[in-house]
């Protein structure tokens, strides 16, 4: 598992997509945060993790999409497959690795956080006294952002493994990733929908509360409001379990085809 | 060193391999042989763990691969068909990629830089594996095998796709190999398992046929002989002159022709050597021999009348469901080199009646 999370972990910048991934990831994340946080000059970070969260739609399957389909295509597969290693140390060595490069990313987007403290420092520094610590990002929500964007990471990273061992090309691995993680992180927004007279665009109650509960986002708002939410880590750390599972079976079926 | 016992596979109702066994000894090197399609790969790729048998047994060194897949798996180097290259990385880097992923305890630079030695890629370590040729490429998949010492080492279609000069340094590097090493080779070259086995298994739609040690099959085709002459003359005459030579089991007048001389086909029976006899023959009729060569039986012909043969007596035995409970090992074994026999032997009775035939 070692030798296979090194590998991937240095195939990602011997490749020009692990550079790709986490410029387009840096990028925009301070894009978002310049228009959700500096320019609407709001202390609140809630809607730039919203949209952050969005955006793993289509950056995720960046990092995920080569994980199995280029081994399977440039049939190198064998070689870790005839290898004494089990194919859960197989798959999670390279679910470590994308986990990893993920993880630097979002990191490296904390920096964002750096102009707005200089503003919140100086704002301060201009009011009274009493008012002082009213002033400023509240540092629970931002903490609750990071961990809870780490956490769909790692389940969404899972889901992009997955789709990427079924399939030996990479392209229609992406596709395919954009579609499944778009639905499971924007399906919430369903909900949301009304219609002329103000009534939700989804009758039933029940249909609403399902599709909150199934997605990625509703799950997400707590942590943005500084809530550690355990049914929420519990949620998305059974995604990335149940879809590791998944892959492993896949490997394990082909064997057994 | 290696057990196969009673191996079928199915790929849903497709049998890719139906009751296979065989053994093979520490320090042998075994070939398997077979058309493309006989089930050599899927045979290659159970024994690696990459796939499972429907039922039936592979045991390395005693160790069940698909019981014991990680302990079993240490003991092999495999060679696929496709090299399993990472174009990204360069050699050395590769090779330290499997050393890692073996999970070995050699003294690393050391081993490796043998292993480098060994099939020569010393000069390339550096370089990236997308600008190496396919016939480096190849030696790279077989450093890759090498690499951690395994005791077994299994090498599927080892020399396709390279140059004569690069296939003849392939096959040294593996007789080298199998000086300490057990090695089992597939391939659908004769002439390979002849220059490199110890003993030959031939597949043939998913059945073992033969299972010989390699001498004894050069053995059963050296009966007969066969010579190619260029002679000038009426070819009528010429062919019935042949024909009724002693010793000549089949003469045959072939399309070819050089100059005025046409060129003709000579069997002969019992190994005999009728070029002598030739020369003077033709001298007295004042025919002029302008070219004579000896070809010999190729085991190209061998393994396609065995492979034939199997196919035969595979169509008179019974259903599939009935044979498998009789069959046991010995079946497998007496229908492999009895086939080799059985053709030998017709050959030199067919030559011996001093029948002629067309093929």
């Amino acid at each position: 598992m070692r030798a296979i999370y090194k590998k991937e972990l240095r195939s990602y910048f011997i490749n020009p997509i692990g550079y790709i991934y986490l410029g387009v990831f840096l990028v925009a994340s301070a894009v978002l945060f310049y228009f959700t946080v500096l320019s609407s000059a709001t202390y609140s970070t809630a809607g730039y993790f919203t949209f952050l969260v969005a955006a793993l739609t289509v950056l995720i399957p960046l990092l995920t999409m080569r994980l199995f389909a280029e081994e399977k295509k440039m049939r190198t597969e064998q070689l870790l497959l005839t290898a004494p290693v089990t194919l859960t140390g197989m798959v999670l060595g390279k679910y470590f690795a994308a986990l990893t490069v993920y993880a630097a990313g979002v990191l490296g987007s904390c920096l964002n956080f750096i102009p707005l403290s200089f503003i919140a420092a100086a704002e301060r520094a201009d009011t009274t006294e009493t008012l002082r610590s009213t002033i400023g990002p509240v540092p629970g929500e931002i903490i609750g952002g990071v961990v809870a964007l780490l956490l769909v990471g790692a389940a969404l990273i899972a889901v992009g493994i997955f789709i990427s061992s079924l399939t030996e090309n990479q392209l229609s691995a992406a596709v395919v990733s954009i579609g499944v993680i778009g639905a499971m992180t924007l399906i919430g927004l369903l909900t949301q929908i009304t219609d002329a007279n103000g009534q939700p665009w989804i009758r039933f109650a029940w249909i609403r509360t399902v599709l909150n509960w199934v997605s990625v986002l509703g799950r997400f708002a707590n942590f943005t409001n500084g809530i550690f939410d355990f049914a929420a880590v519990f949620y998305y750390l059974s995604i990335a379990f149940v879809f590791l599972f998944l892959t492993v079976r896949v490997y394990e079926k082909r064997r057994w085809r | 060193m290696i057990r196969i016992e009673h191996l079928v596979k199915n790929y849903g109702s497709v049998c890719a391999l139906d009751d296979v066994s065989f053994t093979v000894e520490a320090g042998e090197i075994v070939g398997l042989l077979g058309p493309n399609g006989a089930g050599k790969s899927t045979a290659m790729n159970i024994l690696t763990g990459c796939l499972s048998s429907t039922s039936g047994k592979a045991m390395i060194d005693g160790v069940d691969i698909l019981s014991d897949p990680l302990r079993a798996k240490k003991l092999i180097g495999y060679l696929p068909e496709q090299p399993p290259l990472y174009p990204d990385m360069t050699v050395w880097e590769y090779l330290n990629f499997c050393y890692d992923l073996k999970g070995c305890r050699l003294d690393r630079e050391k081993h490796l830089r043998e292993v480098c030695d060994t099939v020569r890629l010393g000069d390339v370590a550096g370089r990236l594996i997308r600008h190496l040729s396919k016939g480096y490429r190849q030696r790279v998949g077989i450093a890759q095998a090498m690499v951690g010492d395994p005791k077994v080492m299994i090498f599927d279609e080892p020399t396709v796709g390279l140059d004569p000069k690069q296939i003849i340094e392939v096959r040294n590097l593996i007789r080298g190999l199998g000086r300490a090493h057990t090695v089992v080779l597939s391939t659908h070259l004769l002439s390979e398992v002849q220059a490199v086995c110890d003993r030959i298994v031939i597949i043939n739609k998913g059945r073992i046929v033969a299972n010989e040690k390699t001498e004894r099959i050069a053995a059963a085709v050296s009966g007969s002989r066969r010579f190619r002459a260029k002679i000038c003359g009426p070819q009528a005459a010429v062919l019935q002159a042949l024909q009724n030579m002693p010793g000549v089991a089949r003469a045959e007048a072939l399309a070819e022709r050089d100059g005025d001389a046409g060129a003709y086909a000579l069997e002969t029976s019992e190994g005999l050597d009728v070029r002598k006899k030739l020369f003077y023959l033709l001298a007295e009729r004042g025919w002029a021999l302008v070219g004579l060569e000896a070809t010999g039986v190729d085991l190209e012909d061998v393994f396609l009348s065995v492979v034939e043969t199997s196919e035969q007596s595979g169509a008179k035995r019974a259903p599939r469901g009935a044979r498998r409970t009789r069959r046991g090992k010995e079946t497998a074994e007496e229908t492999l080199g009895a086939a080799l026999y059985e053709e030998a032997d017709s050959r030199r009775k067919e030559a011996a009646a001093g029948k002629t035939d067309e093929d």
